[in-house]
């Protein structure tokens, strides 16, 4: 059993509490940063994208799992960030220059939606965000002069002093410094003040308008921040891709991204990278499985998006707070070492109430 | 008459011919939305698993359309109960947004199943109102359109009845706003659930027989769900009429957008009409504003 | 006759065709205790939602310290100094009571927005701070061995108090507590009754507080608004409300 002896407050709310915590992400990252060394090139290639995954589903876990503001259209800020900074680029903006000002881009339109989204909630929010994402996707086709419409829109590499970031190695360790830097700030925000306002508003705006919060401003404020931060995942997306069309950036993906957060476990940083992990390897695994299927079940997708609703739906049923709540349970149960208690966890049963007076 | 006239008057009927259609799709979900206050995402994906049920009956079986019509309405009803007895009901008091996810999963289970059991070319089967139409002053109007409007009238009509004047109905609605009291007092809350699960079941599933000979059977069509919740939304949630009217208008004012407004506006019409509703008047047209004591 | 802490004047508040609150004129004065009772429906509830902004007066003033509030943004009124507890109980379900309490110190300020994403020294500076602060509203309420626990698995009564302390972590000069004993059996009423009584005294905050139990208000309040029906039926001392005639036609029976 493990106990917490702090001396100090500090100690309470740092982010890695224990030795044990720091050890481990310690190696994790060692690991993460010698990869290029033992990897194929295409196997980096992957990895990259999965970080690119990742800081997309912490931008969306930012406005879905601590803000409590649904968006099923969030493929349209990594659209914004990708284009945009792809035409950045082409104009001849510096890449270290381009980069962020793609992040501040997509954060600028989160802020314009979010300014009249908050007049909604719940179910009428997700539907809006849902038409957002549709409309962005066909006026990226109908914008032929900045976007290249549905011809296509080529991005130019990556060059940083001269150097270029084209190759595997270079852009995995750029992904991986945006990555670990987009985790580390949104860690930091959310244990502090913002942090906390952001839970208040997600959990009783009631309680938050009495304790002076400002919910408008902070449900705002959270569209801004999650666009920003899913418009920069866009923008290292476009390297990825080499050449965008708006059939990268469809209602498919916002679902997608929504299935890392939910799946992930929504409140959790964590959750977003494990769910942003178990949704990119989801199509690997469905390849795997169907060498052991009969021909005619193997057919194109129809497989893919069959397992990805049945995961979905395992994880809605059976273990709703996703894979984080998961690992939690684990580290409860290994902590608490023999004495855990297998009730722990048990969720009660709950009648249905309407939601149509929030 | 003029030719302007002529035009408007043929994209008019158009327009209602196609909004039948979203009305009947948006009448089935408001229904679940009433009874479980659960958006039922998995909606268009019963229809498409309808209409290619329809085409498979009807192109390797040689049933006669008459019959497949009641078959497919009473296996995809039975196929609904099921998926809210055995999955749906199981979230039941968790918020609304593990009721989306939940059936966002269903959806694309639906989606891979048809994918893969009927495979992914689009397919059309005759009705016996195909290629026959009116002439209704200057405008042509199929039959099979206005077979499908009528259907939509009674249809929206039994239920709207059903929901206000039957016992069965009243003890729907009370469920869906506090269901430990609807227990109390004796309403069988689960089964009647289900019950409306499969009723709504029934109408995508007439929706689905009659919408492919319109326009091509494809598991692309899961996207009318979308259009239907446009309507939803402009006829005021949980208003059944309001699913009517609200489906009717959408597919009007896609029609006029295609033809008197720039190349492009007809895609997201539907869908901007959604976000302006939902801006600016979020009750829709007949729906109720709810507020809530602090 | 010093200014009044909290005054409605005329104050009125509709709901479409129901008046909730009409022509309600009342004062607290700084440094009291006042219970207001009445039958539900009063409007009791109603006059705290209009002090905290909940809803728009649609006549009628209410000052705070002389300064008219009636048309303030709804976050504002915290900042003034004016913080509130809810009948149905609006804690932040996720949370930890060390959470819960620490909201209530926002009105303070957390630091700009990059000291946070930095973490710099400033910024652990100020957490430590409101830490401290909350340390002692734990501290006086006798929070300490819940401090840690997620408020979602805590008993009703440790709830209410959870909600009492975040309240008292905005350092209020005003607290509203809307049915504060409503739920609780007597030995927590009566922690209740001490630590009202000791937040007038230690803390100097000034105490309004909607109450069923006459037990309750009797012990603690200083002075009673009984009201019904929107309006002002009786003032006085516990003692004159309970015995006014109009008071136990409408309200006490006999």
């Amino acid at each position: 059993m493990r106990f917490d002896y702090h001396t100090r407050y500090a100690q309470g709310f740092a982010l890695l509490r224990h030795t044990r915590d720091r050890v481990g992400y310690g190696l994790l990252l060692a690991v993460l940063l010698a990869a290029p060394l033992v990897l194929s090139n295409y196997l980096l290639g992957e990895l990259a994208y999965i970080l690119i995954l990742c800081i997309a589903a912490m931008g969306l876990m930012v406005l879905t799992g601590f803000t409590g503001q649904v968006s099923l259209g969030h493929a349209a800020f990594v659209a914004i960030g990708a284009y945009g900074h792809a035409w950045m680029l082409a104009q001849g903006v510096p890449f270290l220059l381009a980069l962020p000002l793609a992040g501040v881009l997509a954060g600028l339109a989160g802020l314009v939606v979010g300014i009249p989204a908050i007049r909604v909630h719940g179910l009428y929010l997700a539907m809006v965000t849902l038409a957002f994402s549709i409309v962005v996707e066909q006026v990226i086709g109908l914008w032929r002069g900045v976007t290249g419409g549905f011809m296509g829109l080529p991005v130019e590499t990556a060059r940083v002093w001269g150097a270029s970031l084209g190759s595997p190695t270079p852009f995995y360790y750029l992904c991986l410094a945006v990555a670990v830097l987009v985790l580390l700030a949104l860690a930091n925000l959310l244990r502090s003040g913002i942090g906390r306002a952001f839970a208040g508003v997600r959990d009783s705006e009631a309680a938050a308008y009495a304790l002076g919060i400002g919910v408008a401003r902070v449900k705002v404020g959270a569209f801004a921040l999650s666009a920003g931060v899913t418009g920069l995942a866009g923008a290292l997306m476009a390297h990825h891709l080499g050449y965008l069309t708006p059939d990268a950036f469809t209602l498919l993906l916002s679902l997608d991204l929504v299935l890392m957060v939910v799946i992930g476990g929504l409140g959790s940083l964590r959750g977003a990278i494990l769910g942003a992990i178990l949704i990119s390897l989801l199509p690997k695994l469905v390849t795997f499985l169907k060498g052991f299927l009969p021909e005619a079940a193997s057919r194109q997708f129809g497989l893919e998006i069959f397992v990805a609703g049945l995961v979905l739906a395992l994880f809605v049923l059976f273990e709703p707070r996703g894979l984080n709540g998961r690992w939690l349970k684990l580290r409860a149960l290994i902590e608490t070492f023999p004495l855990y208690r297998r009730d722990t966890f048990r969720r009660q049963k709950s009648y249905m109430k309407t939601e149509r007076n929030r | 008459m003029t030719d302007s006239l002529a035009l408007f008057l043929q994209v008019t009927v158009n327009g209602i011919a196609i909004g039948s259609i979203y009305a009947l799709v948006a009448l089935g979900i408001v229904l679940i939305y009433k009874a479980t206050e659960v958006l039922n995402f998995a909606h268009g994906d019963l229809l498409v698993l309808s209409a290619f049920s329809a085409w498979a009956l009807i192109a390797f079986a040689g049933l006669p359309f008459w019959l497949v019509l009641p078959l497919v309405a009473a296996g995809v009803a039975a196929l609904a109960y099921g998926m809210d007895a055995l999955i749906v009901r199981r979230i039941a008091g968790q918020p609304a947004f593990a009721g989306v996810m939940l059936t966002i999963a269903l959806a694309f289970m639906l989606r891979g199943l048809v994918s893969m059991g009927f495979g992914t070319e689009a397919q059309t089967y005759p009705t016996p109102w195909s290629g026959q139409s009116l002439r209704l002053g200057g405008a042509a109007v199929s039959e099979l359109s206005v077979v499908i409007l009528a259907v939509v009238l009674v249809v929206t009509a039994g239920l709207w009845l059903f929901f206000t004047r039957t016992r069965l109905g009243v003890a729907m609605q009370a469920a869906s706003q506090n269901q430990l009291a609807a227990y109390l007092n004796g309403v069988k809350v689960k089964r009647l659930n289900s019950l409306v699960w499969a009723l709504a079941g029934a109408t995508a599933a007439i929706a689905g027989v009659f919408m492919a000979p319109v326009s091509l059977v494809d598991t692309s069509l899961w996207l009318v769900t979308l259009k239907a919740l446009a309507a939803i939304v402009l006829g005021g949630f949980g208003s059944l009429p309001g699913a009517f009217v609200g489906g009717l208008l959408i597919g009007l004012i896609e029609q006029y957008a295609g033809v008197y407004l720039p190349h492009g506006f007809k895609d997201i019409a539907a869908y901007l009409v959604l976000i302006a509703v939902l801006i600016l008047r979020p009750r829709g047209l007949f729906g109720e504003a709810h507020g809530r004591r602090v | 006759m010093t200014q009044p802490l909290l005054e409605l004047d005329k104050a009125a508040l509709s709901f479409g065709g129901v008046r909730a609150i009409a022509g309600l004129s009342m004062q607290v004065h700084a440094g009291e205790v006042l219970a207001v009772i009445g039958p539900n429906g009063a409007g009791k509830t109603s006059m705290l939602n209009l002090v905290t902004r909940v809803f728009d007066a649609t006549q009628g003033s209410i000052r705070f310290k002389g300064q008219e509030i009636s048309r303030l943004p709804r976050q504002a009124i915290a900042h003034l100094g004016i913080a509130r507890t809810f009948q149905n109980i609006e804690l932040f379900e996720t949370g930890t009571v060390l959470d819960n309490l620490l909201l209530g110190r926002h009105r303070f300020g957390a630091g700009a927005w990059w000291q946070q994403v930095l973490r710099t020294p400033a910024l652990t500076r100020i957490e430590e701070q409101h830490r401290a602060k909350v340390e002692e509203v734990i501290e006086f309420l006798d929070l300490s061995p819940w401090r840690n626990s997620l408020v979602a698995g805590l008993p009703y009564g440790v709830r209410k108090v959870v909600e009492l302390g975040r309240a008292l972590a905005t350092s209020p000069e005003l607290l509203i507590l809307d049915e504060p004993a409503s739920g609780l059996n007597p030995e927590e009423t009566r922690d209740l009754a001490f630590w009202i009584d000791d937040i007038r005294s230690d803390l100097g905050i000034t105490v309004v507080m909607i109450e069923h139990d006459m037990a309750l208000v009797s012990a603690v309040a200083d002075r009673v608004i009984c009201m019904a029906q929107g309006r002002v039926l009786a003032t006085g001392t516990a003692a004159e409300v309970q015995a006014h005639p109009d008071v136990i036609a409408a309200y006490l029976g006999t």
